[in-house]
């Protein structure tokens, strides 16, 4: 583990990173591949609605010698035509969901089958919903949601600025998009558990991108007063410096996560504690990732629009190419852009005093060697 | 910026970080104590995880009154159903209005969910209706002769078939006598009054052989087209049944209608509401010992109610049989169909006649609350065996033990000693997160259910994130070359704003969610909301005064290889002398 503390520190100090904003075409690219796969898959397959949202029953028996096959036709037998669907569980007992039925007439149906499989009727457990329950749970889910992201926005446009606001809200619909899609491709069944999972990601995928930003909004306080880093390498360099931070929260959250799945998955078969754990893991992961991939050089882009954001690009390109011709030879003529990430070591060497003023990016000359051990995403 | 909490200053700043740790451990100490003051050491298990029913019913408007639902509406119909529920004999029964039209009860486990069910989806639209026709309840147009013989009264004015001869009315035979002199039903104004008038009482000779769908009496006065929903309508099966009631639940009070008997003996046609339920004051059952009546119905009117009932009975009271019966009518259901004989003043009535003490008390029970102008539908009903509640309270206990035990092997793992920090942090944030949970119990009826314990094993995830900012940030601060206490006390400010702001967005979700929503997201933005405060409350007020102190002592201010912060493996840079005048500065500030 030391090992990461070390790469921890070399991040930290900017000896090594990952250019993310630079190569942040690539990350919107399979952003926007992976997010039109899962509106496709939305469209083409559809969500799996569990029987809280069509409507129906859902019995479960306790462990019954009678197989699934032949306790599917009791229950259609029982059922009147609606269909139905049975699963074996681990522990013996069976699942069986008759979907369609209606409140009144479930009663008639669970005592049928409790005679029906020989088992106590109040030994079954029931689940009736009516149709219009689930409709309602995903009515208000959605205007959570809705209230939700405009509270938000708002507060972030007060805490940050409105380009992070408006660039955490892509990422977010980004991660709920992107589970919704997981859901839809993979054909797991959505229930009021998968809407608290989704509902949660909100605060979570929120959580990583606040870090990174509040970062980059601490690195970003000064940045009209000097003339060596651009807005996007100061952007990149927060995501940097915060990477193990983003590594370790993602980690910690998605271990509790892992171990419902696990719980939830592997000892009591379908579930609430399954339904939720399976969106947040989902969820979770997308949000780690927009976080770093998405959020953060969506707010660089838009900030390099901005008038005050480009005169320092220019400045910066300026002084650079100034420092570049001083120091020597015509082959260090290259783009501007790959010149500011050769250039930034020994800028912030020879600039201690405005790294001093820049809060978080304290540079010590101790490290004269630290651009070897910089793989530049341009070197590589 | 980051600011909305910018206000808060950092407590247990460098100079008391003891006297605060000795203030969170006083609260956590009154917390505990309070909890088992109070008596109950567990948090109050939900329906999931205890066992039991729990229904969600949803609110309609009854035609013709829009605007039936408003907030003191649905609070008086869940007080109404909180009676109605603990009149069953459930004394833990619980409540809820949820959001603005539902309504959430909770049986817990060994109540007679079906008993439940019947009593708390069947209020609302009760009424009065005169009854029209009646005949067999069954589609085809049957020979059954109306099960209506009143047999000589025990020394009441009429007699009605109740609903337990049901079943013999399903059959095409001819009632016996005896029965439905135990079963019959009637109304009188008073328990002595004892009109006993014989035309009537004398019963045996008036079994009204209604024998087709298009009876004798009053065929005249009914419309063909109800005649023909008449010999339609099919009150066999419970489904039928159902269906029927559904419908003529939403006719309009003012127009006739054709209704089962809710068990399916009898159909109906039924003329307008004359007296609403909303015009019953009260009704009981009460055992009556001086006439030996058995148990009755006693049912007390309005003012306004009392004027109606006495107005139909004079008029049912001067028809023949069956028009001389009221029909009391449950959504869409005929509960109770009781002869009048005689016009009733006086605002109260009795209905007897062949109650068993069950009966009565449902019927009562019916009465009483359905002057509700609201009507109800169970949106969603969950039972669950004590057997499986436990086994998803194991499970999730399971889940969130294994879950802690990976954060704990990762935090040890990467953070070495700081992980101790971490770790017992968890720890005061846990018990303060249980024993806030079984206080609320009692105080606002908080119960932990599945969702609530996904939340909380979640919120592991979310609080040991705010020890991992704060502890990044102290590395970071020992790797621009700081020794551990000006750097614990630099890293804070900045790390405290992170962690407020990203509880803020965590929190904003939870409560937004709270607001909102309705059933199951409910408890879970509840617990999520709750232990992010929690959060806040223990990182400010725990870790950041643990960590001063821990800064003195040698074993982490050495930066022990163990401890987590040993500068060289932290690749620290050798302290900078010109950097660190500053510093100092700084930290008296922060």
């Amino acid at each position: 583990m030391s090992k990461l503390g070390n790469i921890g520190a070399r991040l930290y100090r900017g000896e090594v990173g990952y250019d993310f904003i630079g190569k942040r075409k690539i990350w919107y690219g399979i952003s926007i591949l992976i997010t039109i796969t899962a509106i496709v898959g939305l469209a083409v397959r559809g969500l799996n609605m569990g029987i809280e949202f069509s409507g129906g029953a859902v019995f479960t028996t306790p462990k019954t010698s009678v197989s699934a096959t032949e306790a599917e036709h009791k229950a259609e037998a029982a059922a009147e035509g609606h269909q139905a669907t049975v699963q074996k569980l681990g522990n013996g007992g069976l699942r069986i969901q008759i979907s369609e039925l209606d409140t009144q007439q479930s009663l008639p149906v669970q005592e049928a089958l409790a005679k029906d499989l020989d088992v106590p009727v109040k030994d079954i457990n029931t689940q009736l919903v009516g149709p219009s329950w689930g409709e309602e749970i995903a009515n208000k889910a959605w205007l959570g949601l809705g209230i939700f992201m405009i509270l938000v926005v708002i507060y972030l446009a007060i805490a940050f600025e409105w380009r992070m606001a408006l660039a955490a809200l892509i990422a977010l619909i980004h991660d709920l998009t992107i589970t919704v899609g997981v859901y839809a491709l993979v054909g797991f069944e959505v229930t009021p558990g998968t809407v608290i999972g989704l509902l949660t990601i909100l605060g979570y995928s929120l959580y990583d991108t606040v870090v990174v930003f509040d970062s980059l909004k601490e690195a970003s306080k000064d940045i009209g007063k000097q003339t060596r880093f651009t807005y996007s390498e100061l952007a990149n360099r927060s995501i940097n410096s915060t990477l193990v931070r983003s590594i370790n929260t993602t980690v910690v959250a998605l271990l509790p996560v892992a171990g419902l799945l696990f719980v939830g998955g592997g000892v009591l078969g379908a579930g609430m504690l399954n339904d939720i754990s399976l969106a947040l893991f989902v969820g979770l992961a997308a949000g780690a990732y927009s976080s770093i991939f998405i959020a953060t050089p969506l707010v660089a882009d838009f900030k390099e629009r901005d008038p005050a954001m480009k005169a320092l690009a220019k400045r910066v390109r300026a002084k650079r190419a100034a420092a570049a011709a001083k120091a020597d030879a015509p082959e260090q003529q290259e783009t501007a852009q790959d010149a500011g990430d050769e250039d930034l070591p020994q800028d912030a060497e020879s600039d201690e005093d405005a790294a001093g003023s820049m809060v978080g990016q304290r540079n010590q000359p101790a490290s004269r060697n630290r651009g070897r051990g910089r793989p530049s995403g341009k070197r590589r | 910026m980051a600011a909305p909490k910018k206000g808060r200053r950092s407590p247990g700043g460098q100079g008391r970080p003891g006297r605060t740790l000795v203030l969170i451990l006083i609260a956590m100490v009154a917390l505990v104590g309070g909890m088992f003051l109070s008596g109950t050491s567990t948090p109050r298990l939900g329906i999931d995880l205890a066992g039991g029913t729990s229904f969600t019913l949803e609110a309609r408007n009854q035609p013709g009154k829009p605007n039936a639902i408003n907030e003191t509406n649905m609070n008086t119909a869940a007080g109404i159903m909180e009676r109605r529920v603990n009149g069953l004999g459930v004394s833990e029964a619980e409540v809820q209005t949820q959001g603005t039209n539902h309504i959430v009860v909770n049986i817990p486990k060994g109540t007679d969910a079906k008993q439940a069910r019947q009593q708390v989806g069947t209020t609302a639209q009760l009424g009065f209706r005169p009854v029209l026709t009646t005949t067999a309840g069954t589609k085809t147009p049957s020979t059954s002769p109306s099960p209506t013989p009143s047999a000589s009264g025990k020394g009441d004015d009429g007699k009605k078939d109740g609903k337990d001869d049901g079943k013999e009315g399903d059959k095409p035979s001819t009632k016996p006598t005896p029965t439905s002199t135990a079963q019959g039903r009637a109304v009188t104004s008073a328990l002595k009054k004892d009109p006993s008038d014989p035309p009537k009482a004398s019963g045996s000779s008036t079994p009204a052989p209604k024998d087709t769908p298009q009876p004798s009496t009053g065929a005249d006065e009914i419309p063909a087209a109800l005649q023909k929903q008449l010999a339609d309508l099919d009150c066999s099966t419970d489904k039928l049944r159902a269906q029927a009631g559904e419908k003529a639940a939403g006719v309009k009070p003012t127009d006739p209608v054709v209704a089962c008997k809710d068990d399916g003996s009898q159909k109906y046609v039924l003329g307008p509401v004359a007296v609403e339920g909303t015009d019953v004051k009260d009704a009981s059952a009460v055992f009556d010992s001086q006439q030996g009546q058995g148990w009755i119905v006693q049912m007390d009117f309005t003012g306004t109610g009392g004027k109606k009932f006495a107005d139909i009975t004079g008029k049912l009271a001067a028809k023949t049989q069956p028009q001389n019966q009221f029909a009391i009518v449950l959504d869409g259901a005929v509960v109770s169909d009781p002869r009048v004989s005689q016009q009733l003043n006086g605002g109260s009535a009795t209905i007897s006649g062949g109650f068993t003490q069950q009966t009565a008390e449902d019927l009562a029970n019916m009465l009483s609350y359905g002057a509700l102008p609201l009507s109800f539908k169970i949106a969603d009903e969950t039972t669950v065996t004590a057997a499986l509640g436990g086994e998803q309270l194991q499970a999730g206990l399971i889940a969130g033990a294994i879950g802690l035990a990976l954060v704990i092997v990762y935090l040890v793992a990467y953070y070495r000693g700081l992980a101790l920090v971490a770790l017992a942090s968890l720890a005061v944030s846990a018990i303060l997160t249980y024993a806030i949970m079984t206080l609320l119990g009692p105080a606002i009826g908080f119960a932990l259910n599945l969702p609530a314990v996904c939340g909380a094993i979640v919120a592991i995830g979310i609080t040991a994130d705010s020890f991992i900012v704060y502890f990044e940030r102290i590395r970071d601060e020992i790797r621009e070359g700081r020794t551990l206490r000006p750097a614990v006390e630099r890293g804070w400010p900045r790390a405290r704003r992170t962690i407020l702001v990203s509880d803020f967005v965590s929190f904003l979700a939870a409560f937004v969610l709270f607001i909102v929503t309705v059933g199951k997201v409910k408890g879970f933005a509840f617990t999520l909301g709750l232990t992010t405060l929690l959060d806040v409350v223990v990182v400010f007020f725990f870790t950041k005064p643990l960590m001063t102190l821990l800064a003195r002592r040698k074993f982490f201010a050495n930066g022990h290889p163990w401890s987590g912060l040993d500068p060289k493996r932290l690749g620290a840079k050798p302290p900078l002398r010109r950097r660190r005048t500053t510093a100092p500065i700084e930290t008296k500030e922060a």
